[in-house]
């Protein structure tokens, strides 16, 4: 029996698989059952901190268009008492009550725009129990006049900004939309982030054909999308500081175990666990620790087994992979020429 | 420790009541909703009684099933309230003679209001208290806010002890809607005064199977009389029982009361009776009376029935000669009103017994019906006339009649102004926080203990852009002024554009500091003032103050609420307080509001207050006026007759002046006054892309106002349009050298932006736009012009127009238009619908609510005519009847439609014309084309019958226009389909008759402020579902498809606007009970309104509301008669109710519960689709067959 203990930005966790941030930590009976589905640590969802602020102040905004329009009715809801002071000390007693009731770690996850929104509800959720952060740093990018470089500087300036406010882990999400990743991640890691987390997934709009118009979807992830956050936590491998974690793409355990392979301190996931369900995350668990004792390897030396050598070249490598992936596709499908 | 505190009178009474009772059960009806509203909110914040427990508080389908288990409820032994009026006590009325009948203890508290007679009103009087009076009950009326609060403790614990009900009533609106400084009973007082062995007494007359008697028996003639005498003693008991009560209240709180209480000199020669509010306007005249030498008084009954003959003959002062008795009510035909001729019996019985020496002279008065108000210039009035040689032996006072001359002449320079007292008067648009922030003015003034304050708040008729007009005083002294403000010191007028139509400084005196809200610099102000202003406020010397709080407000984040910047302005040149005291307390107050909400909105509330003394400007004015504006006339010179006379009054706030002659006799007003309104509430209206537009006819077809017209015409009519007149080529074949108008009515546009939302076209590279759009508009001569251009352009011939589409709609005329209905309103576009397919042969049975105010509130209606004079005839009957009363139109229908056939077929010889007879007998009358050949058959017959003579063609005259097939549409909210209605509807469907039921379902009571109905969604927060609605939707859908001889149809036209149309007209062909169910969406959702249609389609695509219909033609054809229009649902309930606040205020208050009800409603309407979805492919023979014999109701 393979022992799947490790550590994850500094924290000891049971095994490697985490519930990554998503919709199914959104109380206390749910990031329990994820705790005792078997995962290693529990990304809860994130928190739009200013975003809930924007709504907040347009809820009061409509609730007050309609009161005292006319006689008979000078309101329409009746004065309901609200249990919580909003969204925002939702989640953070949310976040207080589930690091209580689960074992393992409760990381959780935050997003905002401004360099005060950050900092401020950092403080908050490291208060209310937090093991760790996970910074989801997650712009619009249709911004034309934005340079990548103003992008990486403001996520080294919210990364250093967090991690001067807290003493907690705080690991970094991020896209994989930058010039150079590895660098970035380099930088990142200088900065101070305890962790990276491959790849966030930007919303990507669909069309409505019936109503001719532009829809946001989330979708789950497959394990095809697993391919880019591997390669880069391949390349990254021994190559930072920091811990990595791989968030998309997993579906059975051999995905999770590509990831291991390719250097992963921890894989996450959320769509296999929407898909089948929260107790999806044993078989993931199981599938890792048998394919490591059918194979006689420790999870540390799993680990890493297919990162990108560190003396070697990254690019050498990929390319290497590149012209054997084609190689073999000659062999299987005749010549693409 | 006694508290001291504002509230309004309805707040008064259930503050008590509530804490008095075990149970509450509650009907919603204006003025009285709010103290249910009250009662039900503080029961789901598990408020307790004085006993310790939380009442239970229980909405009922109508006042008549409130009252059914209040009777209940107290022969179970539980102390049991309700709170109505008008209507709601009418329908009571069975109820409380059984109650009373059999000696039970319970307390009506009822806001005393208006009956429907000629026309409906929501406002005060004592109509409906009058008409309990024979009841049983005993009646006690109050007359203050602080009166509600005390009488109802006095009436709770008087009923215990006398054993009898009693309806404690206290003035509509000018009581009930009050804001006044009054001193609360602590629970503590409430249990000191309440002793505990009558409530287990009380409980102890309970029927209980411990003890078991029978009570509710069948009486006959032998004893059912004397029984009925068995109960006198109660009676005579009562005026014992009430002093002796009044006595310990005395005694608890220091305030005295009586069963009359007598005002003025001890030696009077005059004294008016009097109950209610209008007390406090007489005894200051009074006093001003007897101060000036006179010798005068004024008697207050309190205490009504049993009438207190007795005290009041003790209170009446020997000297009297005179007595005006008041009477707010009207007992038409009687010989006087009822107050006037208890009093007259009991004095003349008295002198006749020798008791009293002078037999008085003694006349009857009516005032105040309906809210009118009643000045001291009016009570002087009485007086004077009571010192006349022959006074009226019956008059009224507060109106001109000058048709019976019963009114009598007043001086209006005759007030009373404490000097102490500061007025002032604010002028606003509801829901522009105008009204709110003069509530919380009073509240921060009135919180200095040495202050008193009171409030009241004038609206118009009208939903969207109503005009408000606030009514405030503050001072050292108690203030009892229960009329409006006048000679103020200070008036607000938060809109430009009301100052342009009325005169805002009607209530100025010298010396007035006026604050307007302006769209232009300070040094402009002047110049743009109308001209009579300028002059009054010369002649006054008005001091003129002026912001952009608009521009403020925006400036701060806010939006368009200007509340925050114009009360700050108010207290920084008003003086009420110290101007910093003054700041410190406004800050204060957002805190306390918004603090827990939301930080960002106090800052931003903060800074608006900083800012608005930064932008506030004092106004140089003139020695002289200096300009030539003039008011903006309310209608245009070229409206008929009777709008310019009298519509025009009445929409100038002049209506008080029109005398009775000016109004018509029976209730009956012309139709489609609407359009001489010009009312230019909203300053963003729709703006045609005449390039991008494709004609679709989207737009128009939502628009819930109809300013949105098209027309298509020959190209050379549109040859010397004005400039801003737009068109383009049609875009049909067959059709050459045509040109399409969209033309938006931009005076009548309130900007709500649905048409944006359902306009298909993006114009190229510009995502964000449609063929329609929202612009800020000020100035709007170019459009008017455009209008009028576009009105010369004749309407489109019907019979050349598709009715089976979206699209062909466009092209007919709306005979519903330009309503007072909230911008944006979900319902509205439905009726609008309802009479471009049939308006000019439809007769309306409209329920009271939204659709009947916004239908048939005057001064403007919106039920319209067209070029032939024709159009829809509408009525509203009541609200619980109307399923009934449309019926009934049908019936009569029916009946000469017959008649009219019988004579047809009895005048052939004469009329001379067998293929028109028989044509006329024979029509179809299915399509358009069809009904326009049966128009120009009747127009032949009445030419040939004018030709005719005698008897018979009189009589066919009199009825020919039935051979035309009649349109009768009953229509009604949920709250008339679902809850108090919903037996008449029931009924109605089962009668096999050809009537068409439109339910505007908002899923809520709207009209009276947001009460649930049945018709609420599972975990929907409404008012009287405080926790969430816990009980499932009724689907009325499926409860009228089992008779099998009903069409029905659930529609939304913001989801499929094409199988709206298509129900619309299938129910019309229909020849039998139709029912169509269309979702409204509506303010009460709590929703952005523009997104309104979004909402729809969400509601039918997350399987919340599936379309479907249900035609029995298609089953007598062996086909499946149950369409599912829309397709399975593609979203979550979850995402259709985020974006509702009846939703999201149960997630706020108690996220868990609003979970577990969203999976059950989730699994509900999964499992509801399923069935639907079963429905859809089962065989005819699956579903009920229609039973009706085909001549019984084909012709």
């Amino acid at each position: 029996m393979a022992d799947l203990s490790t550590k994850y930005l500094g924290l000891s966790l049971r095994n490697p698989v985490i519930a990554s941030a998503g919709p199914l930590s959104q109380n206390v009976d749910d990031i329990k059952a994820l705790a005792g589905a078997g995962v290693g640590a529990v990304t809860m969802f994130s928190l739009f901190e200013e975003q809930i602020a924007r709504e907040e102040e347009q809820q009061i905004q409509l609730e007050e268009t309609f009161d005292e329009m006319f006689l008979e009715a000078t309101n329409f809801f009746p004065e309901v008492p609200r249990r919580d002071a909003g969204a925002v000390s939702s989640y953070m007693r949310l976040v207080e009550d589930a690091a209580k009731a689960i074992d393992v770690p409760l990381i959780a996850s935050l997003n905002g725009s401004s360099h005060g929104g950050w900092t401020r509800s950092a403080k908050r959720l490291e208060e209310s129990g937090a093991a760790a952060i996970e910074l989801n740093i997650y712009y619009v990018p249709g911004d034309l006049t934005l340079t990548g470089e103003q992008v990486e500087q403001r996520h080294l300036e919210i990364v250093t900004a967090v991690k001067a406010e807290v003493k907690i882990p705080v690991t970094v999400k991020l896209s994989p939309y930058f010039s150079s990743v590895g660098a970035m991640c380099r930088c990142l890691d200088a900065a101070g982030a305890d962790g990276l987390v491959l790849f966030n997934r930007f919303f990507q709009p669909d069309v409505d054909l019936e109503r001719i118009e532009v829809t946001s979807g989330v979708t789950l992830s497959r394990p095809e999308d697993a391919r880019l956050p591997r390669t880069w936590i391949a390349v990254l491998h021994e190559n930072v500081r920091a811990s990595l974690a791989a968030s998309t793409g997993v579906d059975q355990a051999e995905d999770v175990v590509k990831y291991i392979l390719a250097g992963a301190d921890v894989v996450g996931t959320t769509s296999a666990l929407v898909r089948h369900g929260v107790g999806h995350a044993a078989q993931l668990i199981d599938g890792l620790e048998a394919w490591l004792d059918q194979r006689q390897l420790t999870l540390a030396q799993a680990r890493g087994m297919l990162a990108v050598p560190k003396e070697a070249h990254a690019e050498v490598y990929e390319r290497a992979g590149y012209v054997a992936a084609l190689e073999k596709a000659k062999t299987t499908y005749g010549s693409l020429a | 420790m006694s508290q001291r505190t504002i509230i309004d009178g309805n707040e008064a009474a259930v503050d008590v009541a509530y804490r008095l009772s075990e149970l509450c059960s509650i009907y919603p009806i204006t003025p009285s909703s709010t103290m249910a509203e009250l009662a039900d909110e503080w029961s789901s914040h598990q408020r307790r009684n004085i006993f310790g427990t939380v009442p239970t508080v229980i909405e009922m389908q109508s006042e008549g099933g409130a009252a059914g288990a209040m009777h209940g409820a107290l022969q179970g032994g539980a102390l049991s309230t309700t709170f109505t009026a008008s209507q709601g006590l009418l329908l009571m009325i069975p109820n409380m003679y059984r109650i009373a009948g059999e000696l039970t203890s319970t307390v009506f508290h009822v806001a005393a209001r208006s009956l429907a007679t000629q026309g409906l009103s929501i406002f005060g009087d004592h109509q409906d208290v009058m008409a309990v009076r024979q009841t049983g009950c005993c009646l006690i009326s109050s007359a203050s806010v602080q009166e509600a609060h005390d009488m109802a403790a006095i009436s709770h614990l008087a009923t215990l002890r006398a054993r009898l009900p009693f309806v404690h009533f206290f003035d509509g609106f000018r009581t009930s809607h009050e804001l006044n400084t009054l001193t609360k009973l602590t629970d503590d007082e409430l249990r000191e005064f309440i002793p505990h062995e009558l409530i287990r007494e009380h409980r102890a007359r309970a029927l209980s199977p411990e003890h078991p008697f029978i009570r509710g028996t069948a009486q006959n003639p032998d004893t059912y009389f004397q029984s009925r005498e068995t109960s006198n003693k109660f009676y005579d008991a009562v005026p014992g029982i009430l002093e002796d009560v009044m006595a310990q209240f005395e005694k608890l709180t220091g305030r005295a009361y009586g069963l009359v209480e007598y005002h003025g000199a001890p030696d009077a020669d005059r004294v008016v009776v009097i109950m209610g509010s209008g007390i406090e306007t007489v005894v200051p005249v009074v006093e001003r009376l007897n101060a000036e030498g006179g010798k005068v008084g004024a008697l207050f009954v309190r205490l009504y029935r049993p009438f207190p003959a007795e005290a009041l003959l003790k209170a009446l002062p020997a000297t009297v000669r005179r007595i005006a008795v008041l009477d707010r009510t009207k007992e038409p035909g009687s010989g006087g009103e009822p107050l006037f001729l208890d009093v007259s019996s009991a004095v003349s019985e008295a002198v006749a017994a020798g008791r009293r020496e002078v037999m008085p002279v003694i006349i009857g008065g009516r005032y105040g019906l309906s809210s009118k108000e009643f000045t001291p210039a009016m009570a002087k009035a009485i007086f004077d006339e009571l010192a006349k040689d022959k006074p009226k032996p019956r008059f009224t006072v507060g109106i001109n009649d000058d048709v019976t001359h019963l009114s009598l002449d007043i001086d209006p320079e005759f007030q009373l102004l404490d000097p102490q007292t500061h007025r002032a008067v604010f002028y606003g648009l509801g829901s522009d926080g105008t009204v709110g922030a003069n509530k919380n003015t009073i509240k921060i003034i009135g919180s200095d203990p040495d202050t008193y304050a009171q409030g009241y708040f004038v609206y118009d008729s009208k939903k969207s852009g109503s005009r408000t007009v606030s009514h405030l005083r503050f001072g050292p002294n108690p203030i009892k002024a229960p009329y409006l403000v006048t000679r103020s010191n200070f008036i607000g007028c938060h809109h430009w554009s009301i100052l342009e139509r009325v005169d805002v400084l009607e209530f100025a005196r010298e010396g007035t500091t006026l604050l307007l809200n302006s769209p232009y610099p300070a040094e402009e102000v002047w110049d743009r003032l109308p001209r009579t202003m300028q002059q009054r406020i010369v002649d006054l010397g008005i001091d003129v103050y002026a912001i952009d709080a608009t521009a403020v407000a925006r400036a701060a984040g806010l939006g368009s609420r200007t509340n925050t910047v114009l009360q700050t302005c108010f207290f920084a040149i008003s003086g009420v307080l110290p101007r910093d005291e003054a700041i410190a307390k406004i800050k204060e107050s957002i805190t306390k509001t918004y603090s827990r909400k939301s930080m960002a909105i106090v800052k931003k509330n903060h800074d608006a207050v900083d800012s608005s003394l930064e932008h506030l400007h004092k106004v140089e004015v003139p020695k002289q006026a200096t300009g030539d504006r003039e008011l903006i006339p309310p209608v245009p010179a070229e409206a008929p007759e009777f709008v310019r006379d009298v519509t025009s009054a009445m929409l100038a706030g002049r209506g008080d002046d029109l005398p009775v002659s000016a109004l018509p006799v029976d209730g009956a007003y012309p139709s489609g006054t609407t359009k001489y309104e010009k009312r230019n509430v909203s300053e963003i209206v729709a703006v045609w892309d005449n390039e991008a537009c494709i004609q679709c006819g989207n737009c128009s077809f939502v628009c819930p106002h109809a300013v949105l017209r098209a027309k298509y015409y020959p190209a050379e009519l549109a040859d010397g349009a004005p400039e801003g007149f737009l068109s383009q080529p049609i875009d049909a074949a067959g059709l050459p050298d045509t040109r399409y108008t969209l033309q938006v009515y931009v005076e009548d546009c309130t900007g709500c932006g649905l048409c944006v939302e359902a306009c298909p076209v993006k114009p190229i590279g510009q995502p964000s736009r449609r063929a329609i759009n929202l612009a800020p508009v000020l100035e709007r001569s170019k459009e008017k012009e455009a209008v009028k251009f576009f009105e010369t352009i004749p309407m489109n011939d019907r019979r050349d127009v598709d009715f089976g589409t979206v699209r062909g709609t466009q092209f007919l005329e709306p005979l519903f238009e330009f309503s007072g209905a909230c911008s944006g309103c979900g319902e509205t576009p439905y009726l609008k619908l309802l009479t471009q397919l049939f308006g000019d042969r439809v007769t309306v049975a409209n329920a009271t609510g939204c659709s009947s105010i916004y239908g048939g509130n005057l001064p403007t209606t919106p039920w319209a005519r067209n070029a032939n004079g024709r159009g829809p005839a509408w009525s509203n009957s009541l609200f619980e009847d109307n399923a009934e009363f449309g019926l009934g139109l049908r019936l009569a229908a029916d009946l000469h439609r017959d008649i009219a056939r019988n004579l047809l077929e009895e005048l052939r010889e004469e009329i001379a014309d067998d293929q028109l007879v028989d044509s006329l007998l024979a029509a179809r009358q299915r399509m358009e084309s069809g009904l326009a050949r049966q128009a120009l058959r009747v127009e032949r017959l009445k030419d040939r019958l004018d030709q005719l003579s005698g008897p018979k063609v009189e009589d066919l005259k009199s009825v020919c226009d039935h051979l035309l097939r009649r349109s009768v549409w009953i229509v009604g909210g949920d709250g008339w389909a679902y809850d108090i209605g919903s037996a008449g509807v029931d009924h109605v469907l089962a009668s096999g008759r050809n009537v068409n039921v439109l339910v505007l379902d908002t899923e809520v009571y709207s009209n009276t402020g947001g009460q649930a109905s049945k018709s609420t969604p599972l975990g929907a927060v409404a008012k009287f579902a405080s926790a969430g609605k816990h009980t499932n939707k009724k689907d009325m859908a499926m409860q009228a498809m089992a008779y099998g001889s009903v069409y029905v149809a659930r529609v939304a036209m913001g989801a499929d606007p094409q199988q709206t149309l298509k129900a619309f007209r299938e129910a019309e062909a229909y020849e039998g009970p139709s029912l169509i169910i269309a979702y409204s969406h509506c303010i009460a959702h709590g929703i952005d309104i523009r997104k309104g249609l979004e909402q729809q389609y969400r509601a039918v695509n997350s399987g919340h509301w599936p379309l479907m219909r249900y035609n029995p033609v298609i089953r007598e054809s062996g086909g499946n008669p149950f369409l599912l229009d829309s397709p399975r649902p593609r979203v979550k309930l979850r995402e259709y109710q985020s974006a509702e606040l009846r939703y999201k205020v149960l997630q706020a208050a108690d996220p868990e519960e609003a979970e577990r009800i969203l999976q059950i409603a989730q699994a509900q309407v999964d499992r509801r689709w399923r069935e639907y979805e079963e429905m859809a492919v089962r065989g005819a023979e699956r579903f009920a067959a229609d039973p009706r014999k085909e001549e019984s109701w084909q012709i």
